[in-house]
This record gives C-alpha cells, structure tokens and sequence, in this order.
C-alpha cells in the first residue's frame, strides 16, 4: 500500500493498471481510448503504463474506443476505458452492445455537462442519459473511492452471476482534478482480489454467432437472463465490499450511504460530491435544532429499491438534489426516488450544480430551509448557484 | 425465365466455366463450411459465393469472423442457429474493424494463430464504417477486411450507398444515382497497408490466390469484391457471374492488387470491351431509368485504364 498525491482521473488510470496486470496469468487486458475533456489525463497516464500481456489502443472515437474493448473482451481479456460528456453520447450505441453481450467492461466515466453550449464542468446528465443501457452504475464521492470503486468494479462485473459492464462514475474537476492524497494497493494484494477473467462466453472456434439475430421470444429470454444478473449485484457487491475489506482494510461505499437519518424528519437524496456538501448542511441545520438528515444514493444501477423504501420509510419530507436536468420532467434522480418514498410523503425536486456550479454549503441550506417550510410538493426547481 | 432479344436462352451454370469446379464442398475445402448448407440466401447472391471461396481459403487456418450489419449477418438466421460454421461476432454497424481490432490484440497477447477477418457491406465500409475502417487501416492492425460490395443498402430493401454507381435506381435514387462510387481500393491504398486487393467472383483461381495470401500475411489487408446482387441490381439470378465478368471485360471493374500502397498489379488485362459494356448495364434493370450514356462512360473507362496501364 502507498500513498500518492494524485488526482481522481490518475486513481481511475492506476487501478485500471493494477487490474490490468492482474490478468497476466488470464487471457491479457485491452483498452481502446480517445482523449475527452476532462477524462484525458486517465487515458494518458494509462498509454503510458507498462502492461505485460496488454495492449492499449490509441483508436480515432469514442464509438470505436468501445468496439475495441467489445472485441479485446469477448475474446476473454479484461478491458477498460474512459470517457465523458458529448464522447459518452457518441460511444451510446456500443454502450448498449456492451451490455447486451454481456461483456464485463468497465468505464471511468467522469460527468460532464452536455454541449451545446460547450461547458466542460460537472453534470450527470451524460451517464444518466445511459441509465437504460444496462450497465451498473456507481456515482463516487472522492478520490479514494474512485480508486476503489474501479478495482472492485472488475470483480464485480466479472462475477459469473453478473457478467454486465460497469460505469464508475465522478465529478468532472472537483474529484477528477483534484489532488488528493490516495492509498493505492500493492500488486500483490490485488492479484488476490482480483482473479483471472473467465469469460464463459467468449468467442473461440466454435462456431456460434454472438450478438446475432433475436426473435421476440428470444428477445424476452435475454432480457430476463440481463435483469436476474442485475438483481444478483446487491448480493455479489456486498461479497465484493467483505473480501475488499478483508483483503485491503478500507471499506467500499454501500449502494446508498445515509447521514444522521434515524431521527430526521427532512432528509436530503444526492449523488456524487454533492452528497458531501450535503452533510455539512445538515450538520449545520441539527446544530440549529432542524432534524435533518443526507442520503446519498451511490450505486444508481441497479437501482437500490428495497434499500432506498426502507432508508425512506416514515420520511415526510424528502428534497432530492439532481446535478442533471431532463427537460420537460425534471432531475432524473428525483423522478426515479419519488417511487419508493412513504405514501403521502413530500418529495420535492431541485436542480443545483449543473453546467458545474459550485454547490456550497449555503445553497444547501436554502434547500433544506426551504423544504421546511413546504407543505406541498411543487415543479422541481432549479437552485441557481452558478 | 423471360430474356431479351439479345440474349440468349441460358440454363443456369451452363455456358459458364464451372467455378471451382462447381460449388459443393470437396476435399480441399474447410472441414466445416464457412456459409453452411441450408442458409436462406437468395439465389445468384454475389456475397454467398464469396463466403464460399473464403471457406476454401481458410481450410488450413483457425479463424473468427466479425460481421456487422449487412445481408451477411442476416445470413446467420436467428438465435440460437448459425448458418456460419465459424465464431462470429455480430458487430455494430460502423464497429467491425474496430471490435476485430480488439479480437486480434487477444489472439497475439495470447500466442495464438487465429486470423480475423471482418466480413462487411459496402455500406459499413463505404459509408458508416469509414472512420473506423481508415483508423484501424492506419495502425495496420492484424486484420483481414473483407468488403462484399453489392452497391447498395441490401438488407434495409436497397438503399443507395456511396458505393452505388451512377445511374443506379434505389429506393432513396428513383431517378438513378446522379454522382459515381467511391474508389475504395484507392482509397485503401492511400493508406499504404501491407496489401489491398480486389477479387473477381468469375476469376475464381486469382481470387482464391488472393484471400490465400491475405489470409496468411500480417497486418492490415483489404479486399473488394464486386458481389451482384439480383434483388437490388433488377438482375437474373443465374448472371451472377456473367455480370462480374461483363464487369471485368468492359473495364468497369478493375481486378489488381497493391502492396504497400506502392506496386501495384494488373490480374486481368481488360479488354475494355464495348459490346461488354453494354451488356453489363442492358443486364440490370436499375440502369434502364437513367438513359446512360455510354460513350461518355467509355471515355472516362479509357482515361482510368490509360492511367492504370501507364
């Protein structure tokens, strides 16, 4: 274990590394890359690894950045890339293929506001935009998660009962250019965690047609075998966080992570670094008597329902903080937790940091002050903070 | 059969030279067939005979397939059958060069001997491919691209594509296609890959000398192959043939090979025949709109061959 001075997007780079040499003994690891503000650096750093039994392909889009890893994985190697923003929306048709071949890919995807306008800050709007693409989704906090989240995200994806691709997600600048003191495991500890990918169904010579023809039937059949592997996550991810404890002495991040929840009578649902800001808030409100409590929602695919409806239950007042704006419905995050809050409950939207405005803690607490004094759930409001 | 005056009354495969001694498998051939008896082609398909000489190319060789959307991968049938006796990876439209590029990395990290070959439209090489095409081209990845090139969009019910040729009528050109194809091979070429070749479906000893030598050579290789097409051309199935070899006798069609972007070779000498020329376009129905003219297609056939010959 040593400690390194690195940025988000470095951390992503270096554990894509660590699990890429991990493989040596398996079939290799392959990634196709295209630079995209601001995920270039993890790429760059990642070109300039040393990896035995892996090649890293400088190729010309984000469209065939992906068909790559497609290719490098479904002929059994480990595979990574990284993307962002307009790269994610023009990769989106591979994304798709990626998760219907079942092939245990795993993106760093640093959220970016999508253009026009060009804006390169922090938005969620580009991976939410493939929350239906059938990858599991996880939303990091800080750097140390981003490290994590990435090395834990291959044992997770390549996980027999599971075999989906995995996007890990984190705040444009704030995490992916930060410096921040990260721990990074020796490569030891992760050949443990990490054994060689055996992909079942990888291409050999036998002759099959992967990704062929489906009648609807077939259709239907695929689909059931895609969302029986995205109901094992909740299992296979709380194994995944045991042996990550067990084997590196840091705990990863539960699907959903409260803050002084028991109590609070207004509770506060976000994602990423806002999450953060979030706390500090409610610290403030709870020393001013207000009975508030943060909920951030860290793994969005598979969305965690049950653990979401119970962390929820007897809520009265839930304000859902959305970095992401869909026009015409509001923030996508608040849509999706308005299904499992209690009956009756008032669950009130606010759009706050997109385009990357610096949500402060102040703003937060206009929020929640706000939300105090509701008493019927309005239009979702967009926060202005920029 | 219904012909015109001027053509005579044929059977099919008679009056043809039998083509590699007829279609059924032999001893030569690939154990398992790479287009497998029983697909649901339509009769004269250009793209099936190719499948079939590819199947006694790679009789000595291991080999994975990277089809992306195009007639070839309706071919295969639906899940769970495969009329492909070889691993495919249905690949996403533009993405085949791209996926076979990862495929190929996996089979040299791994010491293996496979070749891959991207089997693709004119479509997903003309057009939605290009990029991907071009970029996998310039790293010289390991790969054997393959271009069928029936002229049209096949499978969406024929579409022009940048590979149609002028006068054609699609379903998108009712009028017949008022500019003229791209010229691939050269376009390939351009790219100085180890060798780029084209392959004439009634040729069949240069073609299979051909996707021999692509199959067994390193790097980046392309092929072309004009493969006519009767639903979309308006043309019988049993002038499958006779059409690339019209192609070829009238210029039209230029069969040659280039190394390294630099030598290139001549196979077959064109005669540069009018009469051929006429009848390749009297042929196919999707001519018959435009009112070509075919003097002035002679001309330019001319200059280009000059220029080649030079």
């Amino acid at each position: 274990m040593t400690q390194e001075l690195i940025s988000a997007n470095h951390a992503a780079a270096l554990a894509a590394t660590l699990a890429a040499r991990a493989n040596r003994t398996g079939r290799g690891f392959g990634s196709g890359v295209y630079p995209i503000t601001p995920q270039t650096e993890c790429i760059e750093l990642l070109c300039n690894q040393e990896i035995e039994k892996g090649h890293v392909v400088r190729v010309e889009s984000e469209h065939s950045a992906m068909a790559v890893c497609m290719g490098f994985s479904v002929g059994g190697a480990r595979s990574f890339t990284a993307s962002s923003s307009n790269g994610l929306a023009f990769m989106a048709e591979n994304v798709f293929a990626a998760a219907f071949y079942r092939l245990p890919i795993v993106m760093m995807a640093v959220n970016r506001t999508l253009g026009p306008p060009w804006n390169i800050w922090v938005d969620h709007g580009d991976t939410l935009m493939l929350r239906d693409s059938g990858w599991i989704q996880l939303y990091c906090e800080n750097n140390q998660e981003v490290a994590d989240t990435t090395l834990a995200a291959f044992r997770l994806a390549e996980d027999r009962r599971v075999l989906l691709p995995i996007m890990v997600c984190q705040d444009a600048f704030i995490l992916s250019h930060t410096m921040v003191l990260t721990e990074m495991p020796a490569q030891a500890l992760v050949d443990e965690f990490l054994p060689p990918l055996d992909l079942p169904h990888r291409l050999a010579d036998r002759p099959r047609v992967i990704g062929g023809l489906d009648l609807p039937h077939e259709t239907e059949m695929h689909r059931l075998q895609a969302i029986g592997a995205m109901n094992n996550v909740f299992e296979v991810y709380r194994e995944v966080q045991a042996s990550f404890l067990q084997i590196f002495g840091r705990a990863l991040p539960d699907p959903i992570v409260p803050y002084r929840m028991d109590d609070a009578d207004v509770v506060l649902v976000s994602m990423g670094t806002t999450a953060s800001t979030v706390r500090a808030a409610v610290d403030e409100a709870r020393a001013r008597g207000v009975r508030a409590g943060g909920l951030r929602v860290n793994m969005f695919r598979p969305f965690p329902e049950d653990l979401l409806r119970a962390a929820l239950a007897g809520k009265k007042k839930v304000g859902v903080i959305d970095r992401d704006l869909c026009p015409g419905l509001g923030g996508i995050l608040w849509a999706e937790v308005r299904g499992v809050t209690e009956p009756g409950a008032l669950v009130q939207g606010y759009i706050a940091g997109i385009g990357g405005g610096d949500v402060r803690p102040a703003h937060v607490t206009r929020i929640l002050n706000e939300l105090v004094a509701l008493e019927r759930a309005d239009k979702p409001r967009i926060v202005e903070v920029g | 059969m219904e012909h015109d005056e001027k053509s005579p009354v044929r059977l099919p495969m008679c009056g043809h030279e039998p083509m590699l001694d007829g279609m059924a498998q032999r001893d030569g051939d690939r154990g398992e067939p790479v287009l497998r008896a029983g697909n649901t082609n339509c009769g004269g398909c250009g793209m099936s005979i190719g499948l079939n000489m590819l199947s006694r190319a790679a009789a000595e060789h291991s080999i994975q397939m990277v089809i992306p959307a195009c007639c070839a991968i309706v071919t295969a049938g639906s899940f769970p059958y495969s009329a492909y006796g070889a691993p495919v990876v249905a690949a996403t439209f533009a993405s085949a060069a791209a996926v076979a590029t990862g495929l190929a990395h996996v089979a040299r990290l791994n010491g293996e001997r496979t070749r891959v070959i991207c089997w693709a439209g004119d479509g997903g090489t003309y057009d939605i491919g290009m990029a991907t095409l071009s970029a996998a081209a310039e790293r010289n990845e390991d790969v054997l691209y393959i271009c069928y090139d029936n002229e049209i969009y096949g499978n969406t019910g024929g579409q022009r594509s940048s590979s149609t040729p002028l006068g054609a009528v699609t379903s998108t050109t009712p009028l017949g296609k008022d500019v003229e194809k791209k010229d691939i091979v050269g376009i390939m070429a351009a790219h100085r890959v180890p060798y780029v070749a084209s392959l004439s479906l009634a040729h069949p000893e240069d073609a299979l000398r051909k996707l021999q030598y692509a199959l067994d050579a390193r790097g980046f290789r392309f092929l072309h192959i004009l493969a006519p097409c009767p639903t979309g051309w308006k043309s019988e199935p049993a002038d499958c043939i006779e059409l690339v070899r019209l192609a070829v006798r009238s210029g039209v069609y230029v069969v040659c090979e280039i190394f390294d972007g630099e030598r290139v070779v001549l196979n077959v000498d064109s005669e540069l025949s009018e009469s051929a020329l006429e009848r390749y376009f009297a042929l196919q129905g999707r001519f018959r709109k435009a009112k070509l003219n075919l003097g002035a297609i002679r001309q330019t056939l001319l200059k280009r061959w000059a220029a080649l010959r030079a």
